[in-house]
């Protein structure tokens, strides 16, 4: 049998590399499993975790080298662990577990200074690369933590290093971290930014969250369960009322029987609206990775580099990759499109064949009833909501292949969702257009900030309906039911599934935190190319360019060099401040033309200025015998008589005598 | 491979005397001034700067704005930490040196007395192959060994002073070569015959009534007449008698230069300073007759020490 112990121990120990600095390269690589966690497997993490605890454990209890016998096996496993679980191991994914991996399997080797330096700076770079999958306040702070214990490992390969705590350890790389901020934030702004990306940056997160360009059941219950925020909108003067915010994102026209989805209709500058009441906004929208850019209620114009469809969905002419911020104008007292051609009208009133008969009876009975009174029936639709013993929740029934039928007679229970799919079906079988829209309804008014913080849980979806001469009408059917849930917002209104973590004041701690996310996101992470480029609008530079920022990059550099310059030449003022004050006055003296001389004592020199300079006889001979005292009297001259000399010399003016 | 590197060297110096940046002898104290220091990325230096590239760019690429940060961050550090290496030596103090005893053969000590006004850590020092590493706080003292040849005046060779400190990213260096030698003593010779001296006994005692007498005491029954002290007796009213301290168990030694005949100088260096390391061993009294110093007849360390010092600086 092989001796597993003679495996390990196949050098003798000669430790090159103290369990200090082992020990702080552990704590590094933890680091770094901790801050990839999020995005690798947890198979892979705990075996990772695994490996870094068992290593330490070896050269704690067993020091010495590893074994190629071990090492190399463990590699191929390593390997084959991320094709398995990846099926490669390129990408950002595979490549970041395998990089997390190598470097555990480093530490195996980490036995010389070389070994560890090497190691500390993957981790650094490892640290970097956890940022590729999000770039949140927090995960940024605990990268820049982790840096730690990587320049501290480094600092400990020193020579003449004195053991000490682990604090004590980290607080030089704190100091050195702090110290370096300035300079650091001065590159930050000023290193130019590139346009366009140098080699593709495809391939980032697929269908993360957010809103999707159409609506089918199992969709929103994930995005109504998802507390990140959306977006941030900040208002010129106060914010609309909440039954008034609703984002618009997508509009959905077709109707398959299960899913809804949108119609690509022609671009246009601006709607058919006739207004009375408009609202200026901003909003700084978090990466969707889409196109569509959501808009309060109905927007005048599209913003910048995006255009704007005839049903008022608004499309970036680029993916939302990274925090985006554009400015709008919509309307809120609004007619809009007060005729609308026969094909729009088609389309609006389109239905699957053959699904939810009993829905295409419903609203043939309403028709009946109430004849040519759309409003009527849309009014009949909402009581039935609201009185027809409906109920709001997040997790309703499965529904069958007549999904409206479904909900409408057996049922009873959904959100806004099955609320908004099923009205729509019935004004349309009712021969009324209608068409669903999705968005966000809603938000926190943010009071310290000033702004609204929507959430991705506050994700909405409702209708619109064309009435004769009034235009598109929003009808939200979900308030016919739960007029909290447009006055609350979506998680108070689904009251069963109210958690512990969801109450009051968590909450607001929440929404508190939000600010400091959202100055993160809007300060740091939103800083792009374009926000460079008006960097320097203040003073007075329209379009600061590439050439003009690493000019001033340069400029930046070479400030911050000449004070780090000044700082290492500094010299502490060496010697006896009683001594140094002497020399004060010897130059003082000198001016006036009494140059001590080399082998001069200090009594003689100051009674040969007394003779020179007789009109200053008492202050002269005052500072003599302070001077005197100070350095002959006492071993250590007291601080106070000290602090008097010096201050008797800084008075001393010497008249010169002619 | 280090032969060949270091005739380069000398070849450089020769020639390149300012891109070789090595200091002409100089006198104590010799203080680190900033146009002396030189500063340059280690090869892990080097190899970091390229990985903070490779960041950067890639934070860039990705217009990952909190990847920038983090590398501007690091790159900051990187840039202090050279002027941390920069500030270790910049103003450091030799203030002075101090060497110790040795043959020749033996490592001789010789201790540097480092000053600063304030904590320079990790200062390493290069000198005759050994490097040494301390941190200075105040005065401190680092004490090395140098490897010695033969007798005479060793000048102290041409060290290094450098750091990596804080990272090992850059590393900070500085040349000094004071003015300062120290003494090796001859080496004595492995063996060979004691020292064959028919020492009379009547200068023993002359050399013995030379001497300072440690007391005087009642005479006793025993005691030679040519002790006592007449003079001192007159005075009183009983004999006294001189008192030696220690009355002598061994024969003192003369070492003459003059009866080593036959053997040439070297040799006779050695064989004095075997006959000088067993004569202090032995605790005698031993005078040293050389032809350019005679040093009078006395024991102890002192003695030793100058004895040793004469030889080694025989011509």
């Amino acid at each position: 049998m092989i001796n597993l112990a003679q495996l390990f121990h196949r050098t003798p120990l000669q430790p090159n590399v103290s369990e200090r600095t082992f020990n702080l390269m552990c704590l590094t690589t933890a680091f770094v499993l901790a801050v990839h966690a999020p995005h690798v497997p947890w198979s892979l993490t705990i075996a990772f975790a695994l490996g870094l605890a068992l290593r330490w454990w070896q050269r704690k209890h067993r020091p010495g080298k590893v074994s190629g016998w071990i090492k190399v096996p463990m590699l191929l496993i390593l390997v084959a662990a991320v094709i398995a679980q990846y099926g490669n191991v390129f990408g950002r994914e595979p490549g970041s577990a395998l990089a997390a991996g190598l470097l555990v399997l480093k530490l195996t080797e980490s036995e010389s200074s070389r070994d560890v330096r090497v190691g500390a700076a993957f981790a650094c770079f490892l640290l970097m690369a956890a940022l590729l999958f999000g770039q949140s306040l927090v995960a940024t702070v605990v990268v820049g933590l982790g840096l730690l214990p990587a320049l501290s490992t480094w600092r400990s390969l020193e020579p003449t290093q004195i053991t000490s705590t682990l604090p004590r350890q980290l607080l030089p790389a704190v100091v050195l971290l702090a110290v370096s901020l300035p300079l650091a934030a001065t590159a930050f702004l000023l290193v130019p930014r590139l346009s366009s990306p140098l080699w593709g940056t495809s391939g980032q997160q697929a269908a993360r969250s957010g809103l999707s360009d159409e609506m089918s059941p199992s969709d929103f219950t994930q995005i109504l369960s998802d507390d990140s925020p959306a977006m941030r909108v900040t208002f010129d003067g106060a914010p609309p009322p909440n039954h008034l915010r609703y984002f618009r994102a997508f509009v959905l026209w077709n109707y398959d029987g299960e899913n809804w989805t949108r119609a690509d209709r022609p671009e246009v500058a601006s709607l058919p609206i006739e207004t009375t009441g408009a609202v200026n906004y901003r909003i700084n929208l978090e990466p969707t990775h889409q196109r569509v850019l959501p808009t309060l209620d109905v927007p005048m114009q599209a913003p910048a580099q995006s255009h704007m469809r005839s049903d008022g969905e608004v499309f970036a002419e680029k993916p939302v990759d990274d925090v985006m911020d554009y400015g709008l104008r919509s309307a809120v007292n609004y007619r809009l499109e007060g005729n609308i051609d026969a094909d729009v009208r088609t389309m609006a009133l389109q239905l699957p064949s053959g699904f939810d008969p009993r829905s295409h009876q419903l609203a043939a009975e309403l028709r009946k009833r109430y004849g040519n009174n759309d409003v009527a029936i849309i009014n009949a639709v909402l009581s039935l909501f609201h009185n027809g013993g409906f109920r709001y929740t997040l997790g309703p029934a499965p529904l069958g292949r007549n999904a409206i039928d479904d909900f409408l007679f057996n049922t009873h229970e959904g959100f806004c969702e099955h609320y908004a799919s099923s009205f729509t079906v019935l004004m349309r079988a009712a021969g009324i257009p209608a068409r669903v829209v999705t968005g966000y309804q809603g938000g926190y008014w943010n009071a310290m900030g000033a702004y609204l913080l929507v959430r991705n849980s506050d994700a909405h979806a409702w209708s619109e309906v064309w009435l004769p001469g009034r235009g598109w009408i929003r009808v939200d059917p979900t308030a016919a039911v739960q007029p909290q849930r447009i006055n609350l917002g979506a998680q108070d209104a689904g009251g069963d599934q109210l958690a512990w973590y969801r109450s009051e004041w968590v909450e607001s701690i929440r929404n508190h935190w939000d600010i400091v996310n959202r100055w993160w996101d809007k300060g740091v992470i939103g800083f792009d190319a374009m926000r460079q480029r008006g960097l320097l609008t203040p003073f007075g530079i329209r379009d600061a360019d590439t050439g003009i920022l690493e000019r001033l990059l340069g400029v930046g550099i070479a400030f911050f060099g000449a004070v780090g310059l000044l700082w290492a030449l500094w010299r502490r003022p060496e010697g006896d401040p009683a001594l140094a004050a002497m020399r004060a006055l010897e130059r003082k003296l000198a001016r006036a033309g009494v140059i001590r001389g080399r082998s001069e004592g200090p009594r003689n020199y100051l009674r040969r200025a007394i003779r020179s300079l007789p009109g200053q006889r008492t202050e002269l001979d005052h500072l003599m015998r302070c001077y005197i005292e100070l350095r002959y009297a006492t071993v250590e001259p007291h601080p106070e008589s000290l602090r008097a000399f010096r201050q008797a010399v800084r008075n001393f003016q010497p008249h010169r005598v002619v | 491979m280090r032969a060949p590197f270091q005739r380069l060297q000398r070849w450089a110096e020769r020639r390149l005397p300012s891109l070789t940046r090595h200091r002409k002898q100089e006198q104590l104290p010799v203080i680190l001034h900033r146009r002396r220091i030189y500063i340059v990325p280690t090869g892990f230096g080097v190899a970091f700067t390229a990985l903070l590239m490779v960041m950067l760019t890639g934070s860039l690429n990705y217009a990952n704005n909190a990847a920038l940060l983090l590398t501007c961050v690091l790159g900051a550090a990187t840039s202090i930490s050279m002027l941390i290496a920069f500030r270790t030596l910049n103003g450091l103090r030799i203030h002075g040196l101090r060497a110790g005893y040795a043959t020749a053969g033996n490592p001789i000590d010789v201790t540097f007395d480092f000053q600063a006004t304030r904590l320079r850590q990790a200062v390493r020092l290069d000198i005759a192959d050994s490097m040494h590493a301390f941190d200075v706080t105040g005065r401190t003292d680092v004490t090395v060994s140098l490897p010695t040849e033969q007798r005479g005046w060793l000048a102290i060779p041409r060290f290094r002073i450098w750091t990596t400190w804080p990272m090992g990213l850059f590393r900070a260096w500085s040349w000094s070569n004071p003015e300062y030698a120290v003494l090796v003593w001859p080496r004595p010779e492995f063996s060979g015959p004691a020292p064959a001296q028919p020492v009379e006994d009547n200068r023993r005692q002359r050399l013995h009534r030379g001497e300072d007498l440690a007391a005087l005491r009642d005479y006793r029954s025993g005691d030679s007449m040519r002790h006592v002290a007449w003079k001192a007796s007159a005075r009183h009213d009983m004999l006294l008698v001189k008192d030696y301290e220690q009355p002598e168990a061994r024969q003192e030694w003369r070492l003459d230069w003059r009866d080593l005949r036959g053997l040439d100088d070297e040799s006779r260096i050695s064989r004095l300073a075997r006959w000088l390391g067993e004569a202090q061993a032995q605790g005698r009294q031993y005078s040293l007759w050389l032809p350019t110093e005679v040093i009078t007849i006395s024991s102890g360390s002192a003695h030793y020490a100058r004895c040793m010092t004469a030889l080694a600086l025989m011509p």
